[in-house]
């Protein structure tokens, strides 16, 4: 029983990661058709921000707010200086794009803030809570991580679905050219999708950092969960990332607990190629664009 | 009024649009009409910024549309819907409305809404639906009541019957009528459904491999035979 209760825990809070950097991965690739295998670095490259501003004194709230800040700065600048160039081109030219970003930015960082590792504050406990005589496997941190991405669920859901400027952005992610007959600044807009997608990103990456060791490689094997996830959910559904971060967290926390930590990585190829197979549009697809 | 005056647009060595000179007078219809790959697409798409001119100059009142970018020209006064499925299908009908009326030149107001749900009743039961489901006939609705949104002084649209029972046509067709008697709209319509199209239309242009090679009244191009059958087809 109490095996199980930490399995699933650790499952959730993992699975909150995922999704939010999931999001990060969807919100991109359904505004510009372009899977951002840079993701990682950036958000890397964010939460390096908050730990030079922490490690010279300020609160972690401070850097957290900081890394948070210069994420949307870095995914304006990315896409405004470096993308914009390939979108609507050939989807190969984005991956290499992409993928050069990836190597750049690790370079980048480990001139500026050196490869060793470095320990990263937590806000909150790490350890679990403590009812009565025995103990939750719910950190503080833990709470803290799931609380965190739903909120951001939520504000997103609310830009998107309930202001102007949350339509413009889905009608320029969804029709652009239309968009643009309508009045939309659709480069802008993108622009903005961008920049949001990284503070997403940004957040999972402080959020795997926390109370752990961050180097420039240290958000490398999430892209490869968090691109399961996002595949999982389908690519075009910011909910759908939400279900499939969590729902691979729990998988992947079971094959650890029962199985071996050993093959996590194998469990979670499995399930993308599985998904792949049975539900290439994710484990959601319904709906299809009706032809008439 | 539009007046466009020897506007020439290529794509590569392709000549796309070559010297068309022509306007287009406030309060009527003008029908483009031509065979596949006349021109007339590229016609709207040149006037609404989507592809850039070679030369030539094109004027909606004081404004110049040449160097008017797309994403202005709302706010210009011009509406264009474009060829094929307009609407975007992952928005609701509301949502399409709502971005019509985003880009009006007075900012959008509620009322407008009420008022094309009047217009076209099937809209306002569907306002809540994804644009995905509805039928043919619903959309090409749906893209000209957005249009009408953005409260537009000329209007182009093209080829609005296309792949719509002859029944839904005639109604598009009577309600662009009434817009244009009633408000002063002025509308330019590119239709390969030449018979229909001038039924409703004051003028008649045809466009040859990129010219003009007829610019008429309307009843002009119905009665004169031989116009019909080398251009038009009936
Ligand atoms: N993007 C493009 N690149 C190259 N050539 C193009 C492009 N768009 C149109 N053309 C060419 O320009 C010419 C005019 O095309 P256009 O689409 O304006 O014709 P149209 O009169 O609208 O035809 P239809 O009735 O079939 O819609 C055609 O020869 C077409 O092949
Ligand atoms: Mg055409």
């Amino acid at each position: 029983m109490q095996q199980l209760t930490t399995t699933l825990l650790t499952g959730l809070t993992l699975g909150a990661v995922f999704s939010a950097f999931a999001l990060a991965l969807v919100m991109i690739w359904r505004s510009t058709r372009i899977v951002n295998f840079a993701q990682a670095p950036m958000a890397m490259v964010t939460t390096y921000v908050a730990l030079v501003l922490i490690d010279a004194g300020a609160s972690y709230w401070v850097g957290f707010v900081a890394a948070l800040l210069s994420g949307f700065v870095l995914g304006a600048v990315i896409e405004r200086v470096v993308v914009r160039h390939v979108e609507g081109k050939a989807e190969l030219n984005a991956v290499i794009l992409t993928l050069g970003l990836f190597i750049v930015l690790h370079a980048a960082a480990a001139l500026v803030f050196g490869s060793r590792f470095r320990s990263f504050p937590a806000p909150f406990g790490v350890r679990g809570l403590t009812v009565g005589d025995s103990t939750i496997p719910l950190t503080g941190f833990g709470i803290f991580t799931l609380v965190s991405v739903l909120v951001v669920m939520g504000l997103l859901v609310a830009l998107f679905r309930g202001t102007d400027i949350g339509l413009r952005m889905r009608a320029a992610a969804f029709g652009p050219e239309v968009a643009r007959l309508l009045g939309v600044k659709v480069g802008r807009m993108l622009t903005l999708g961008w920049a949001l997608a990284s503070v997403v990103g940004s957040l999972s990456g402080l959020l795997i950092a926390g109370g752990g060791l961050v180097h420039p490689g240290y958000m490398d094997s999430v892209v490869v969960y968090g691109f399961v996830a996002a595949v999982l959910g389908g690519l075009e559904s910011p909910g759908g990332a939400v279900v499939g971060g969590l729902s691979l967290g729990l998988t992947l926390s079971v094959v650890s607990g029962y199985v071996g930590s050993e093959v996590v990585p194998l469990a979670a190829l499995l399930v993308l190629v599985v998904v792949l197979l049975v539900r290439p549009g994710g484990l959601f697809s319904t709906v299809h664009e009706r032809r008439v | 009024m539009l007046d466009v005056r020897d506007l020439t647009t290529t794509y590569g060595a392709v000549r796309a649009l070559d010297g068309v000179t022509f306007t287009a007078p406030q309060g009527r219809i003008t029908a483009v009409l031509g065979a596949n790959g006349a021109g007339k697409t590229t016609l709207l798409r040149t006037l609404s910024g989507l592809v850039p001119a070679a030369s030539g100059s094109a004027r909606l009142g004081d404004t110049d549309l040449l160097t008017t970018p797309a994403e202005e020209m709302t706010r210009a006064g011009l509406a264009h819907v474009p060829e094929g499925r307009g609407v975007i299908a992952q928005l609701t009908v509301e949502e399409n409305l709502r971005l019509g009326a985003l880009g009006a030149r007075g900012g959008g107001r509620k009322a407008d809404l009420d008022r094309v749900t009047d217009l076209f009743p099937v809209l306002g039961e569907r306002r809540h639906q994804v644009a995905h489901t509805l039928s043919g006939g619903e959309r090409q609705m749906l893209v000209i009541a957005r249009a009408l949104l953005a409260d537009p002084a000329i209007l182009l649209l093209d080829e609005p019957s296309l792949g719509l029972a002859p029944r839904i046509v005639t109604q598009i067709f009577d309600l662009l009528r009434g817009l244009v008697d009633d408000d002063g709209l002025t509308v330019v319509l590119v239709e390969q459904n030449a018979r229909s199209a001038l039924s409703i239309s004051d003028v008649g242009l045809v466009l040859d491999l990129g010219k003009v090679v007829v610019h008429d009244d309307a009843a002009v191009l119905v009665d004169d035979a031989t116009l019909r059958h080398a251009y038009l087809g009936f």
